[in-house]
């Protein structure tokens, strides 16, 4: 069961990195990043319960924090291009 | 203990057919934003079903607050990063698809 469940992940990071490679525009490419991020950390906890070793999960929590941290700095960068300073904006313009 | 590893197979089977299903939209939709739609039906329905199939498999109680954080995690960013992808490209001016419009 759980390996087959590693064989949809598997196939579904295929598909979200061949969406990646095509996809038209930066959006296209940043949701796909972010889809294969996220089945990145269901497989890294999927992979734990399969080798016996459940201290994986740790890994996993790292992961979801980086994945989400990364789709929200990205978009800063290429809407403002500069991740740190707060421009000169008024209120309702943050990413 | 039967009745655990049924559930927990059942709800499995369910998350990876979600994931897959998402995966394919991601790849067949026509424009962005029904594609993120299909990326929101992986992070929602189909990790959530994964991480409770696993939850029911669980051999300490360490193991599964740390699958719990996960979920948490999860609900939260998943939302929240589809609603940002989705105001940026709105911002940015990508054109919404109508029925007959060419693939993009």
């Amino acid at each position: 069961m759980i390996v087959a469940v590693m064989a949809a992940l598997l196939v579904t990071m295929v598909l979200a990195l061949a969406r990646a490679f095509l996809g038209p525009g930066r959006y296209n490419r940043i949701l796909a990043i972010n889809v294969f991020g996220t089945k990145t950390v269901l497989f890294v906890a999927v992979a734990g319960y399969l080798f016996g070793r459940p201290e994986f999960l740790d890994i996993g929590i790292l992961y979801a924090l980086v994945n989400f941290v990364a789709v929200v700095a990205v978009l800063r960068l290429t809407h403002y291009d500069d991740l740190a300073e707060e421009p000169a904006t008024d209120g309702e313009e943050r990413t | 203990m039967i009745v655990l590893d049924i559930l927990s197979a059942v709800l499995l089977a369910a998350g990876a057919l979600f994931v897959l299903s998402g995966g394919v939209g991601l790849l067949r939709f026509p424009d962005f934003y029904t594609r993120i739609h299909a990326a929101g039906i992986t992070d929602s329905a189909g990790a959530g079903l994964i991480l409770l199939g696993l939850l029911l498999r669980t051999p300490s109680w360490e193991t599964g607050i740390r699958l719990l954080i996960i979920m948490l995690f999860l609900a939260l960013t998943g939302p929240t990063a589809s609603y940002v992808l989705a105001f940026a490209a709105r911002r940015d001016g990508v054109p919404i698809w109508r029925a007959g419009d060419r693939r993009r």
